[in-house]
């Protein structure tokens, strides 16, 4: 499987952003994406997973599911954790299962420790945990492409350690993951993108 | 279509857990019918005559109450990006989501409505052809109404805005739903028929541009 970019650039508000961006990323690969705020990290992010247009150059995805967009084979966790506090951790996840397409929930509640919270509603979860149950969906839900936005933004130690092993657990298994952060994972970085911001007339 | 199912079955939860829904427009509705008797005056047959007039005005205005949750909270928590990458269709998520909204909100109130106009010394003869127009018209309501939720998305409490780009798109609703009410046993039918035909059409179109708009708000 190969995620590739081709002279990928984009706008928003008129302004553009990042311009002629190129990589290739195959199976069992990490992409780190690095450079200063408002360089485009997160609209980069949007645009592999198919949240938005990309205003010129294109995105493809060699040897997954021919039927569906790189987008719909992808995980992409955001700064907002699409959780619901008036539900409890097990609904949130069981609504993700169900609506994603099928996984197991136990092994994702293990995968970042919220089984003794299971059955917690989600109004009474602190940030980190609340991010827990963000990153537990990709646990849940089998994906090929996980698109990390700030992963390990509000986990203590521990907690980052899991979020490694889920990482590392991906990539063995010949997933790709495409990760922005400003802080280093923790998990060797197969590809480096900088983005430098220099596009911005 | 099991997936959608799940969505329903979740945004039906939150719709009982969080308040808001069925519950409050309700006690709206109620505390209107029995204001209007003390501003309008205590005549019978006064009453009896604006009686489907005010039912209809009022249901209209209950379901728009709560028409601003139908996307807004899904947006906010990032939720609807996610469903938006998921593999059923935005339109399809719309849809589904203004179906919840008509079970949990709609549906209850044009079922309770009829019953309510009692209050408003409403003809009993009425009281079926009003509730069968109020359950028809009530989907095409609710899916209206998620094309003014889809379209103020960003906006903070963007519910009076919502009222006013819907309540337009209520009129033929309102102008059928009244006159197949007005006790006229022959006009009855073909205007329950074109409430079928307001509500089909809004199933089919509504979905497609509450999906528009709601990509160009995730864009």
């Amino acid at each position: 499987m190969q995620l590739t970019a081709t002279n990928l650039a984009c706008e928003r508000g008129g302004r553009t952003v990042f311009s002629n961006q190129n990589f290739t990323l195959g199976s069992g690969e990490l992409l780190q994406l690095t450079g200063a705020n408002g360089t485009g990290k997160s609209s980069l992010l949007r645009l592999l997973a198919n949240l938005g247009e990309p205003s010129h150059g294109k995105i493809s995805l060699d040897g997954g599911a021919p039927d569906l967009t790189p987008g719909q084979q992808a995980h992409y966790i955001a700064h907002s954790d699409a959780s619901k506090s008036a539900l409890t951790v097990t609904e949130n996840l069981k609504f993700w299962r169900d609506f994603m397409g099928g996984g197991e929930l136990q092994r994702a509640l293990e995968a970042v420790n919220l089984s003794a919270l299971a059955d917690y509603p989600v109004a009474l979860l602190s940030a980190g945990q609340k991010r827990r149950l963000a990153l537990a969906r990709l646990a849940l839900v089998p994906r090929a492409i996980w698109l990390l936005d700030e992963p390990s933004v509000g986990l203590d130690e521990a907690s980052q350690k899991l979020l490694v092993a889920l990482v590392n657990g991906h990539l063995k298994a010949g997933g790709l993951v495409v990760a922005a952060t400003h802080v280093p994972l923790g998990v060797k970085a197969n590809k480096n993108l900088h983005l430098d911001g220099k596009a911005q007339a | 279509m099991t997936l959608l199912l799940a969505l329903l079955r979740r945004d039906l939860i939150l719709a009982a857990r969080q308040g808001g829904g069925a519950g409050t427009a309700l006690g709206f509705f109620l505390t209107v019918l029995v204001l209007l008797p003390i501003g309008i005056g205590p005549d019978q047959a006064t009453l009896q005559r604006l009686a489907p007039g005010i039912l209809w005005i009022t249901l209209l205005l209950s379901v728009l109450l709560s028409a601003d949750r139908i996307f807004q909270q899904d947006f906010e928590d990032g939720s609807l990006e996610v469903m938006a990458m998921a593999p059923p269709s935005l339109e399809l998520v719309a849809l589904t989501k203004a179906v919840a909204h008509w079970l949990s909100t709609s549906l209850p109130l044009s079922i309770a409505a009829p019953f309510l106009g009692i209050l408003l010394n409403l003809r009993t003869e009425i009281i079926w052809p009003l509730t069968l127009a109020m359950v028809l018209g009530s989907f095409a309501l609710s899916l209206l109404a998620s094309i003014g939720a889809s379209l103020t998305l960003n906006i903070r409490r963007g519910g009076l805005l919502i009222s006013i780009l819907v309540l337009p798109l209520y009129v033929p609703i309102l102008v059928f739903g009244i006159s197949a009410t007005t006790g006229n046993p022959e006009i009855i039918m073909p205007s329950l028929l074109i409430l079928a035909a307001v509500t089909l059409a809004s199933l089919v179109l509504v979905p497609i541009a509450a999906a528009a708009a709601l990509r160009a708000y995730l864009k």
